[in-house]
């Protein structure tokens, strides 16, 4: 990224906001966002992600992005990952091992159905726009 | 997407899975006839593991649970509570607080939070730049650039904001970099403090690795106010991930434009560097913090002057603990009279906590200042493990003292803890159940303390040793009568005469379970017992003679030979030859032996 000036940086907020906001950037509508702190890597989030990437690759999935970000605060279910996909309510897993992330893109982004022993909560970005 | 509501049915095979179906059909059938098929997104899930109050309907985002549903029931789930937002009373659970319900209970978890400082954390990823920047990140600083935050007026919001340090002491913010800016000088400095020390306390690096650029913009934001072209994020090489997330924060906010000489093309210049720390807990201290940034020995020295007016190399420094650093931007972008709508009067905004140790789901919450200790731990944090006994929350970590039952609904601030007798700290909340030892756990911290004083003044380095001396002696039940009277003593003058905030409140602890617990020391003194069962010298394995058939498998498991007794007669323990390892009570199958 080349150094911004003041303009620069407003367009950039601009853009990048209509890019969150839909989500559905160049084709891809689903998002899996793993919780990458010390707490969850501890917990086996790596092994949660390697297996993701496998399961995509297995399914040739094209439609999936995968993104990390720091800790959810729900460090007794390490390790959580939220996934949002169209057509389903955004959903946090928790306790997500290999096994589990195999079996949440085959059930809940190919098949659409929730596995339920396994939902921890609504991601906290509902609520939040619910306070703000 | 502008689907309002999601009406999940329960398509489990395990219970009624054939009316799933028809209901599911239903459900879709009424929506229809209403015309909002395009509003509600009915789905299929899984089983919800409550299959003998089965089907099971749940709406959201209502959290509507409904039970025993019927095909027909979904003409009234989709007219009453879909369209008009009310409850079909006839369908709903009417015990939510018992097992089995999937998230009703837990999403308690987030519904009392209240995220300002983690607002980021656990949504964007912390090593892109422009996922900050969506989210309204640089937008504080970019208004100071712009003229439209002054230093003078950035002051003011942090004064009408009240916003107070949230290290653990809870000095004003706006005061500490009002006296910085105030002081003319040819080099100023800001310092953020991420030492995190305390025994169970982790929000700092949750939130350095979580949202490391709200440090950097707030950092930038406190130069441009008093007048700082470099700062230094000091933390503790334990911390690698959040150090490698900060380096790379700052390498991106540097090729964008946002860190170093020039910043967006103005005049105002701010450079940033990492010092790591060795993790020693008196560096969390500012006066220690900032000698060991200079690469001399951390140890604090007399106050005043404060940093703010001779600090780093002798020139005006700001040191503000990470949580604090990340609320600024935020109070910045809307304002300190919206901070200061957040928490009570003397403590505005919200406050994170690590919750650990007995409790069902330890984590990292944040609440408004003013909730109270029930709600913590009860609501957002699941209640005690195992559905053993509430017994106290230690809080401030060594620093700080327990909360007991009787305090469980005094709303949390600054001075609320303070007034019962503990303190804030940097948030940790260690929840303990009757299963730990008031005596043992005070030892614990005093063990830290110890290891910790880094042994410039006598108070503390000689108080604490000898305090923990005292209670090595009560726990391994050869305490005395008059100990505890040397107990308080002790406390008293180390709080007195130590130098800094460590020798200060490491008495507090102590003090403190005295002051709830004392019965606890007593019996540990005079009955030499420990009702918790975890000071391993007062415990006494015994056979109970009555179940004992005399197997003989006890005293050929005992290391040291000491269970005696005839083969197919109750055998006995010779307590003076006993280790406690616990290996005859493992090995019984007929519990026979028992601890007391």
């Amino acid at each position: 990224m080349a150094k911004m000036t003041l303009a620069q940086l407003k367009a950039l907020r601009d853009e990048t906001k209509k890019d969150i906001d839909r989500r559905d950037t160049e084709g891809k509508d689903v998002m899996i966002v793993v919780g990458m702190g010390t707490c969850g890597i501890a917990a086996g989030a790596k092994d949660a992600i390697s297996s993701f990437i496998d399961e995509i690759k297995e399914h040739d999935l094209t439609n999936v992005t995968i993104k990390q970000t720091g800790c959810m605060g729900l460090c007794h279910s390490e390790p959580t990952v939220d996934v949002k996909a169209p057509g389903m309510p955004d959903t946090i897993y928790g306790n997500v091992t290999a096994e589990l992330a195999k079996e949440i893109i085959v059930k809940h982004v190919i098949g659409k159905e929730l596995i339920s022993k396994h939902v921890l909560d609504r991601p906290a970005s509902d609520i939040m726009k619910e306070q703000n | 997407m502008a689907v309002k509501n999601f009406v999940l049915v329960c398509g489990g095979t395990a219970c009624e899975s054939t009316k799933g179906d028809e209901i599911f059909k239903a459900l879709l059938k009424s929506a229809t006839k209403h015309g909002i098929k395009d509003d509600v997104q009915i789905i299929k899930t899984g089983c919800f593991g409550f299959c003998e109050k089965g089907p099971i309907v749940k709406v959201l985002p209502e959290e509507e649970f409904y039970v025993e549903v019927t095909p027909e029931d979904a003409e009234d789930i989709i007219a009453e509570t879909v369209v008009k937002g009310r409850t079909v009373e006839r369908l709903a659970y009417k015990d939510a607080s018992t097992k089995g319900s999937v998230s009703s209970e837990k999403i308690k978890f987030y519904q009392k939070q209240y995220r300002v400082v983690l607002r980021n954390c656990g949504l964007i990823n912390p090593e892109d730049i422009n996922e900050y920047i969506a989210r309204d990140g640089y937008l504080a600083l970019e208004k100071c650039l712009t003229g439209e935050l002054t230093p003078d007026s950035v002051i003011e919001h942090l004064k009408v904001s009240g916003l107070r340090g949230r290290g653990g002491a809870g000095f004003p913010t706006w005061l500490k970099w009002n006296f910085s800016k105030n002081v003319t000088a040819d080099q100023k400095y800001v310092v953020c403090n991420a030492d995190e020390g305390d025994p169970g306390a982790y929000m700092d690096r949750s939130t350095c690795e979580g949202d490391p650029h709200s440090i950097i913009e707030a950092m930038a934001i406190a130069g441009f106010t008093c007048g700082a072209d470099t700062g230094y994020i000091y933390i503790r090489a334990e911390y690698p991930l959040a150090i490698e997330r900060l380096n790379i924060a700052i390498e991106q906010a540097k090729e964008a434009g946002l860190l170093g000489d020039n910043i967006l093309g103005s005049d105002f210049s701010f450079n940033l560097e990492i010092r790591l720390g060795a993790g020693a807990f008196v560096c969390g201290e500012e006066t220690a913090l900032l000698a060991s940034i200079e690469g001399k020995r951390g140890m604090p020295i007399p106050k005043p002057p404060f940093p703010a007016v001779k600090g780093l190399w002798g020139k005006p420094s700001i040191i503000n603990n990470v949580e604090t650093f990340a609320n600024i931007p935020v109070i910045l972008t809307k304002g300190g009279a919206w901070f200061k709508s957040i928490g009570t009067a003397g403590s505005p905004g919200t406050k994170v906590f690590a919750l650990t140790g007995q409790i069902e789901n330890s984590g990292l919450v944040e609440v408004p200042m003013g909730t109270t200790l029930r709600d913590i731990v009860f609501d957002i944090g699941g209640g005690i493990k195992n559905g053993r006994k509430f017994k106290a929350v230690q809080t401030g970590g060594p620093s700080g003292g327990v909360i007991t039952e009787q305090f469980l609904d005094t709303p949390i601030d600054f001075d609320t803890l303070t007034s019962i007798g503990s303190m804030m700290g940097s948030g940790g909340m260690i929840v303990m159940s009757e299963d730990d030892c008031i005596v043992d756990v005070t030892k614990f911290y005093l063990e830290f303390c110890v290891e910790e004083s880094c042994g410039k003044c006598s108070p503390c380095r000689i108080g604490t040793k000898k305090m923990h001396e005292i209670l090595e002696k009560i726990t391994s039940g050869k305490g005395e009568m008059d100990d505890i009277q040397k107990l308080k003593d002790i406390g008293k003058a180390m709080k007195t005469a130590s130098l800094c905030g460590l020798g200060q409140t490491a008495a507090n602890p102590v003090l403190s379970t005295l002051k709830y617990f004392e019965d606890e020391y007593l019996e540990h003194i005079q009955d030499g017992k420990c009702r918790a069962g975890s000071c391993k010298d007062l415990m006494q394995y015994k056979v109970v003679t009555e179940k004992c058939i005399g197997c003989t498998v006890c005293a050929r498991k005992c290391p040291v030979n000491c269970i005696e007794g005839e083969r197919k007669a109750p055998h006995f323990i010779v307590q003076e030859k006993c280790v406690k390892c616990g290996a005859c009570y493992e090995a019984c199958k007929f519990d026979a032996i028992t601890i007391s």
